[in-house]
């Protein structure tokens, strides 16, 4: 069987492109400038700046996650019940900004948000006091909400066209309430979208540097932000690394929920 | 009523996903200096951005490396897939885990891994290196793609197409092709648009002297906004949709040609 073999250079993809450098980011991670095992730069997430940073990153990304969810699911179900010409075509259009340079959109909000930018120009013009949210995590959180928000409406609708009308019409004839319908039947058949979305939209958030960095005008010091410092500003290799590897345990703990719930992949976004 | 409600909620979210991209429109057709107040129609910055040497190699270098990127990771991905079906079960569910680590693992994480590896063997970061982080993250979008088109295929076919002498390669194209070439085309645009939209790799594996579009418009937003990158904005949104929009036309006329 040698038809095995055609997975070669796959193979070293993984192994080169995927396996090695998480080794060699953990051989940093756990050594310090001269090559001396450390754990210096995993427990140094505690210092006070590290540890707010960290704080910071997971309430930012716990607010977007919620405020996508929240948006998402309605928006979701109203598509899915939606007879709005072509459904494609409705879908569709909320998927589109997913496409476009995330960082041409979060630019976007730089322009719309600045002091005398056109959202306080048009809140000036109409007599409303201006709105000063650029550079607050309130601005990073809309740039989040905005960023991602795509990415949790997909694998939500994906998942709710799934639903079989016929099951929630036996829920109806059974005497389930709508409400009852929803809690019942829809909210828990709909969880693996919802599992996939949420991980979506929470990773990259938790992690970002841009979005912090572009509507946080460098006063929104989020994980990210002080990794992408260590490597870029004051080139501490090793503490950005042990930071990263600190950062990893969210995404192994979002694995293992997708592993849990999504065991079909059928909130895939594919 | 309930009707009006749910259309007026699809509407401000359409105008929450929108409007900043139509602004950026707007302003990219604005001449004069001031980025706030309207001076009056000009096609000034789109002039500037098509003379701008920066801005056209970022272009070509996002385009060139998407377009490689996809290729070859089509061909090492629909490869494995092949490879991968005639494994033992074990094996299949260890590389398909190890297939969704870079999908899972954060960008930061993946930019930064990759960053230290090719540094720690000595190769300097340059057009190359951000290829083959490309090509890393694209290889799974196109195996999961493939996969389940591969799965779905009747194992007989290609057999029956070696008993009547056909060689295993004239199979392979003739039999089974064709049937996962559905999956090969997802494959192929997914790991293209993920190349072009990806920044946080590209950030940390290019070393100073190339640049993709993410990357300029990562460094330029940070000196000031330029209303150049409005222009840019235009066109890639213009592009975007023209493509999303053929792409869904010819989906749409495959589908109901099924249908008949």
């Amino acid at each position: 069987m040698t038809k095995r073999f055609f997975s070669g250079p796959f193979l070293i993809f993984i192994l080169c492109g995927t396996l090695i450098p998480l080794g060699v980011i953990a051989f940093y991670g756990i050594t310090d400038r001269s090559g001396s095992f450390t754990f210096d730069n995993i427990t140094a997430i505690a210092t006070p700046e590290h540890r707010e940073a960290l704080f910071l990153a997971l309430a930012l990304a716990f607010i977007s996650t919620v405020i996508c969810l929240i948006i998402a699911f309605p928006l979701g179900l109203i598509l899915k019940d939606s007879k709005l010409g072509k459904k494609g075509f409705m879908v569709f259009v909320f998927i589109l900004p997913m496409w476009m340079n995330f960082l041409l959109r979060t630019m976007a909000w730089q322009v719309l948000l600045e002091r005398n930018g056109i959202i306080n120009q048009v809140l000036g013009f109409i007599g409303l006091p201006s709105l000063d949210i650029i550079n607050t995590p309130a601005a990073v959180v809309l740039g989040m909400v905005y960023d991602y928000l795509p990415f949790m409406i997909l694998p939500i609708y994906n998942a709710l066209i799934k639903i079989d009308k016929h099951v929630i019409e036996a829920a109806y004839d059974l005497g389930a309430s709508g409400i009852q319908v929803f809690r019942k039947v829809i909210v828990p058949l709909s969880v693996p979208g919802i599992v996939s979305g949420v991980t979506m939209v929470f990773v990259p958030s938790l992690t970002t540097f841009a979005v912090s960095n572009m509507l946080g005008g460098g006063k929104v010091n989020l994980i990210g932000n002080i990794i992408e410092q260590e490597f870029t500003a004051s080139s501490n290799w090793n503490l950005g690394a042990g930071l990263s590897l600190v950062m990893m345990i969210f995404i192994v703990i979002s694995m293992a929920l997708i592993e849990k719930f999504d065991r079909n992949g059928e909130g895939n976004i594919l | 009523m309930k009707k009006t409600f749910k259309g007026i909620y699809l509407l401000l979210i359409m105008l929450f996903l929108y409007l900043p991209i139509f602004t950026l429109m707007v302003l990219s057709f604005n001449g004069g200096k001031t980025m706030n107040a309207w001076v009056g129609f000009s096609l000034e910055w789109y002039e500037e951005m098509f003379n701008n040497r920066q801005i056209m190699e970022a272009l070509w270098n996002t385009v060139t490396i998407a377009f490689w990127a996809a290729t070859i990771a089509t061909v090492v991905g629909v490869m494995a897939c092949i490879g991968i079906n005639f494994m033992k079960e074990r094996h299949r569910s260890l590389l398909m885990g190890i297939n969704n680590i870079p999908l899972l693992n954060a960008d930061i994480v993946t930019g930064i891994s990759l960053m230290l590896a090719f540094l720690l063997f000595g190769i300097s970061l340059n057009y190359g290196t951000v290829l083959f982080a490309h090509i890393t993250f694209c290889i799974p979008y196109v195996i999961l793609s493939v996969m389940p088109k591969l799965k779905q295929l009747e194992n007989h076919t290609y057999e029956a197409a070696l008993d009547l002498g056909a060689s295993p390669i004239y199979a392979f194209f003739k039999v089974v092709m064709p049937d996962i070439m559905p999956g090969i085309i997802s494959g192929f645009l997914l790991s293209f648009t993920m190349s072009v939209d990806d920044f946080v790799i590209t950030h940390f594996t290019r070393g100073a002297g190339i640049n993709t579009l993410s990357t300029l418009i990562y460094s330029q937003v940070r000196v000031g906004i330029r209303p150049t990158l409005y222009a840019l904005s235009t066109l890639i949104f213009v592009a975007v949709f023209v493509v999303l929009v053929i792409v869904n036309i010819i989906g749409n006329k495959k589908e109901e040609r099924k249908d008949l």
